[in-house]
């Protein structure tokens, strides 16, 4: 699996938020992600997964070059997101928020029913939810739980679809420290089963710790694309602040 | 379910008991018949209304769908299948007006589905010239004034159509989504969910919903009225949404709304039975409604809620 971004351009209303973004991501690679707030991270992935629209430029992927992509398109290639406001349907359950738009049913002679296999989810979901140590009823609330416990609902969702691609907005921010080192421990894992991932992150100790490549943003451009092996953490963090105007 | 629907379930008993010590009439299985009958028409709208408020979405027109699916039907069907046949696919098809509106354009529901209140209201006016439409085909009677077993027809399609609706929103995938919509649109466009086409179903399911009731109507009056239904929305959304139905959207049960279906309909008898004017009646259908939504309004809502 193989993801390229070329020459992407991004605006809303006339200010522009993406500019000529280049880089490129493969199976087995995770690419960390940093930069000041509104730099355009979250703009950018979104671009990946198809919730925003980008103006011009290409994304190609196992090399078909797309130049719009609707989180359908981006679904069936197997591209998963985690967007740093979780997208949770806050009155629903667990169970229902973590199959949100990938629903099991229940098939008859090979062909899929309109019905639920609840069992199926059940069963599905309590298994993810262990590998993420997160232990709650899952007929319960999403509102009614903790930040880091909704936060983990989100990745529970990702996950649940196997994706190819994962995209993780600031997946730890609401996390304590064990259930980050949980987490980061999990990325890892996922990287070594072939899958690609771009982690963002604020918190620059758990970049430097999982990525493969760390990509810096300032203001809608790429600044920096560097291996990880190029550059040590007090480099990493000295580039951050004195760029900084 | 939400608590709401078992609260309104409790107000329904308490509100019989209240019947029954006003009334000698009340618990007379002749009277009962009534209120169910009766509740029948509203009740199928409420069921609809159910949906597209989970959806948060909001369907003005099912009052003005009623009479103009029936005229269209009592107009260019021939026979008793004709009739129902060609009012059924009338309401289908004005549904699938609002759903494109509401769906492709992206329009605000409540201004598409107010327009189409006067427009729906106004094409039944000019297709019967405003009047009525007498001497319909005995099936159509039947589907208005038959029984089976002694269970009017209205009360059993009613009870059919809220178990399959009752299924359709809590074991399928359909049902399901609704409410994940009504909750948090964006985070479903984001999940893959297809909205423009949810819509369309949606507004479609309502209009079909109001065709049904319109045939009942139409049956019991014998008659295809280009009045009938005017202001059974109001009805109709009130009894959703004091079944435990948020305007807010994200949650309802089928059982609520046939509760609140039944709440409207006995307190309706219960004021008739005690000779007070239906006057009173639609006042005290807006203070309820108003209750109703402040009940909803004044609770705290949990964190995460938009
Ligand atoms: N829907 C939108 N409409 C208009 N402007 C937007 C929209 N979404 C983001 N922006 C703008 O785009 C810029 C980049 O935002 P983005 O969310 O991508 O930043 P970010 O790098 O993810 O920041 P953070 O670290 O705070 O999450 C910001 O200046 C923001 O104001
Ligand atoms: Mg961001």
């Amino acid at each position: 699996m193989t993801l390229n971004v070329s020459g992407l351009y991004k605006s809303y209303g006339g200010r522009h938020v993406l500019t000529d973004i280049h880089f490129g991501i493969k199976s087995g690679i995770i690419l960390g992600l940093v930069g000041d707030n509104g730099a355009g991270k979250s703009t950018l992935l979104k671009c990946i997964s198809g919730a925003e629209q980008f103006d011009h430029g290409q994304i190609t992927i196992d090399g078909v070059a797309h130049s719009v992509i609707t989180p359908e398109l981006s679904r069936s290639i197997g591209i998963a997101m985690i967007y740093q406001n979780l997208d949770l349907c806050p009155q629903q359950d667990v169970i229902t928020n973590i199959f949100l738009g990938q629903e099991k049913t229940i098939r008859i002679f090979g062909q899929n029913t309109p019905f639920l296999n609840r069992s199926h989810m059940k069963y599905l979901a309590t298994e993810v939810l262990n590998r993420l140590g997160l232990d709650v009823d899952i007929s319960q609330n999403v509102s009614l739980l903790s930040g880091g416990q909704q936060q983990r609902i989100a990745i529970a969702r990702a996950l649940i679809s196997h994706p190819k691609i994962l995209i993780m907005d600031e997946p730890t921010a609401a996390l304590g420290i064990r259930e980050s080192k949980k987490l980061l421990d999990m990325v890892r894992n996922l990287k070594m089963q072939g899958i690609a991932i771009i982690f963002v992150s604020h918190k620059i100790q758990d970049i430097y710790d999982v990525s493969d490549r760390i990509l810096m943003m300032r203001q809608g451009k790429i600044i920096t694309d560097l291996n990880k092996n190029d550059i040590s953490l007090a480099e990493l963090h000295k580039i951050m602040m004195n760029e900084e105007v | 379910m939400p608590r709401e629907a078992k609260i309104s379930a409790l107000v329904l008993i308490i509100l019989c008991g209240l019947g029954g010590l006003c009334s000698d009439v009340f618990f007379t299985s002749a009277n009962l018949v009534n209120i169910l009958t009766a509740s029948a028409t509203i009740g199928i709208l409420s069921i609809g209304a159910s949906f597209v408020l989970a959806a948060k979405k909001l369907d003005l027109s099912i009052g003005s769908f009623m009479a103009l699916t029936a005229i269209f039907g009592a107009t260019f069907g021939h026979s008793g299948t004709g009739i129902i046949g060609l009012t059924l696919l009338c309401g289908v098809v004005t549904g699938l007006i609002n759903g494109v509106m509401v769906g492709f354009l992206k329009l605000p529901s409540f201004i598409v589905t107010l327009a189409m209140l006067g427009l729906a209201r106004g094409v039944a006016l000019v297709i019967s010239d405003g009047d009525p439409i007498y001497d319909l085909s005995p099936s159509v009677i039947y589907i208005g004034q038959g029984e089976i077993f002694g269970v009017p027809v209205p009360v059993i399609l009613f009870a059919l159509l809220a178990a399959l609706c009752g299924l359709i929103l809590n074991y399928t995938k359909f049902g399901i989504q609704t409410l994940c919509i009504g909750d948090n649109e964006n985070a479903c466009a984001r999940a893959g969910i297809k909205i423009t086409r949810h819509n369309m179903i949606l507004f479609s399911l309502s209009a079909l919903l109001s065709a049904v009731a319109g045939l009942i109507y139409m049956g019991r009056v014998n008659a295809a009225d280009p009045a009938a239904g005017a202001g059974y929305e109001l009805l109709a959304i009130t009894a959703a949404i004091i079944g435990g139905t948020s305007i807010f959207g994200g949650k309802t049960s089928i059982f609520g709304t046939v509760c609140g279906a039944l709440i409207l309909s006995v307190i309706q008898n219960c004021l008739t039975l005690l000779n007070i004017s239906a006057y009173y009646q639609e006042i005290l259908i807006g203070l309820i409604l108003i209750f109703a939504i402040s009940l909803e309004k004044v609770k705290i809502y949990p964190r995460g809620m938009r």
